[in-house]
């Protein structure tokens, strides 16, 4: 083999302008499949970290309107989710709901220390909440079972409406009493502010904001985690069964699908990552595609290899070497030629990548009012690179397969009558 | 040594063309004979099947006992790698190698170890007073080096025969004498069976005896 490659390495010496020309098309070839990976990965990674920042398997149900005339009562009646509806997915649910909760809201609050105020809105939640959305505290902790109990004035606060109320030190209001319009509640938390969006929101207890906002039994979202639904039939099947119990609830059809929303993480998830593996399949197309125009320049360059070298396969085979040996030279050749532009191309293309990293990969967009980041590490991982290999050897060998048999088919007469 | 009953061949095409009527040939093991005639008289053709290059329609052809009818192209390739070394008219060494590169060609294709193969074919340079010129590449040598290089690479592999295509052709008349003698000599002292094709009766006469070919037909 060492042999073989060393005479490769001579043949192609002699070539350097033909052979570096048809490198430049393979390097190119996989140069685009490398960045296209790169930066669908940068994608899909942006994509995911999206979603990471929610528990996968959380559903989520609204209050909706109905569409169906049923029991006598007319469409378009707006359903109100209430503590009832709650007990319900908690206690005929068990089966597949772990811990269910509740979500209000109360918008256009201002809380204030001394002189220093801020507009915000309440966010009444159960302690799974801190779960489902993972809520990061960074100092104290988050609501627990007494807070919903006791009906407690507590509240966690953004760490960014902390530093608006106490500037220098905003952790140190952990602990503190604070003024929310006319009713003091205790800081208990201080929340990592979430820059992927507007975070003006202070949790609360939700029994305290059912109370004090005068919601009644109504509860706004209701929100729990689940498991033992692994399909998504078994999700269809558990939603259907309980939109059928909710719905029946409020004297509504049971199979009226707009009386109440769900929206389910996990199925949605489910549908990102084959949204994802389409894309990731399309740019793996689109990149071969792009290399399938080098391996025809490598294959065209073979050829006139091939004819250029017929008296020297004449003269081998005159003196022992059987057509295997000759195949052999080709394809060797063609694969090396291939492979070693091809990893020059790799290489240009995982720097493109890390340029991309350091560019757009680090730099998030602000847009005022959030911040989101486009490509988060667009590059490609080690199983990438194994395929590109094994891709490259493939596309070599394709490319040097007919000059080969061209050249293993040349007769020695023939060969050397040909002056 | 070689056999040859009642060989014919003919080159199928629109015309096809009968070019061996019926060769019969035998050879003596240590001969050095030499076959003459006119272009178009089939010398060509018989070089290129006693070279087992070409397959022939009928008959018989033994080379040193060996059956060679039908043979496919890599047993083909495996018996001339061991039975039979070439001398062409334009030397046909590999251009980008040089002489003891070229030398060793034929023992890589017997898969015989890089260290062996290099010894082996030092040895025989030697012999053909080339020890200095081993890595020179073929352009950098005169004609008569060069026509020595490709005896050297024919008989690194000691085969039963030396077919030899015009040996001196494309030399001149002093170099053609010196390879001339060089073959007599390897004919004489190592009993190498030798066949020369020529249309030079200076070359011809030099050998023990001449096969004389004349429209597909052995004469006399």
């Amino acid at each position: 083999m060492i042999e073989l490659i060393a005479e490769i390495w001579q043949t192609a010496r002699r070539n350097k302008l033909r052979t570096s020309l048809t490198g430049f098309a393979v390097a190119w070839g996989i140069f685009m499949l490398i960045v296209l990976l790169g930066a669908g990965n940068g994608l899909i990674n942006a994509q995911q970290e999206n979603n990471d920042r929610y528990v996968d398997n959380s559903m989520m149900v609204f209050g909706g309107m109905t569409s169906k005339a049923y029991g006598g009562l007319q469409e378009g009646r707006d359903i109100q989710l209430d503590n009832n509806d709650l007990a319900i997915t908690q206690t005929r649910f068990s089966q597949n709901v772990d811990k269910a909760g509740a979500i209000l809201y109360a918008s256009g609050v201002t809380i204030s220390v001394g002189e220093n105020y801020v507009s915000s809105s309440l966010r009444g939640v159960y302690p799974m909440d801190q779960e489902i959305n993972k809520k990061e505290i960074v100092a104290g902790r988050f609501i627990n079972d007494i807070d919903i109990r006791d009906q407690r004035k507590v509240l966690i606060i953004p760490e960014n409406q902390a530093r608006e109320l106490v500037p220098h030190n905003p952790r140190s209001l952990n602990g503190k009493t604070v003024k929310v319009g006319d009713l003091a509640f205790t800081v208990i938390g201080i929340e990592k502010e979430d820059k992927s969006r507007m975070s003006t929101e202070v949790t609360v207890p939700f029994t305290t904001l059912q109370t004090i906002y005068n919601y009644g039994n109504r509860v706004g979202r209701i929100n729990f985690t689940f498991h033992g639904l692994a399909t998504e039939q078994e999700n269809e099947a558990f939603e259907k069964r309980y939109r059928a119990t909710v719905n029946r609830q409020h004297q509504a059809a049971p199979d009226d699908e707009d009386a109440i929303w769900i929206w389910n993480r996990f199925t949605q998830a489910m549908q990102m990552a084959k949204g994802m593996n389409i894309i990731r399949t399309a740019l793996w197309v689109i990149g071969l595609f792009t290399l399938l125009s080098g391996i025809v320049g490598v294959s065209n360059i073979m050829l006139i290899t091939v004819r250029e070298r017929t008296r020297e396969f004449g003269i081998r085979k005159a003196i022992g070497a059987s057509p295997m040996n000759i195949l052999r030279i080709i394809i060797v050749e063609s694969i090396i030629v291939t492979g070693f532009f091809g990893y020059i191309g790799m290489l240009l293309g995982f720097g493109a990548n890390l340029y991309m990293d350091a560019t757009l990969g680090s730099k998030p967009i602000e847009t005022g009012l959030f911040t989101t980041t486009v490509f988060v590490n667009p590059t490609v991982g080690l199983g990438t690179c194994l395929g590109v290999t094994i891709v490259l050897i493939i596309a070599g060998t394709i490319a040097g397969l007919m000059p080969a048999l061209k050249a293993a088919r040349i007769r020695p007469i023939e060969a050397l009558r040909a002056e | 040594m070689i056999h040859l009953h009642g060989v014919h061949k003919t080159y199928a095409g629109a015309q096809p063309l009968h070019v061996l009527k019926g060769i019969d040939l035998d050879i003596a093991e240590g001969e050095l004979v030499s076959i003459m005639g006119a272009s178009g008289s089939g010398k060509s053709t018989l070089l290129n099947i006693l070279g087992i290059l070409d397959d022939y329609d009928e008959g018989e052809y033994r080379l040193a006992g060996t059956l060679i009818k039908g043979l496919s192209e890599t047993r083909a390739a495996e018996y001339r790698n061991r039975m039979i070394g070439f001398i062409f008219q334009s030397f046909n060494l590999i251009g980008f190698k040089t002489a003891v590169e070229n030398v060793e060609l034929p023992l890589f294709y017997q898969g015989v170890s890089r260290r062996k193969r290099h010894q082996m074919a030092m040895e025989e340079l030697e012999k053909m007073g080339l020890t200095d010129w081993a890595t020179h590449y073929p352009n950098e040598m005169s004609g008569g080096q060069r026509q020595r290089v490709a005896i050297a690479r024919a008989l690194v592999t000691r085969p039963q025969i030396i077919l030899a295509d015009e040996p001196t052709g494309a030399l001149d008349s002093k170099t053609g004498v010196d390879v001339m003698e060089l073959l007599k000599r390897l004919n004489r002292e190592e009993k190498i069976t030798m066949i020369i094709v020529t249309h030079d009766p200076n070359v011809a006469s030099q050998t023990n005896r001449i096969i004389r070919i004349k429209d597909g037909v052995i004469e006399g």
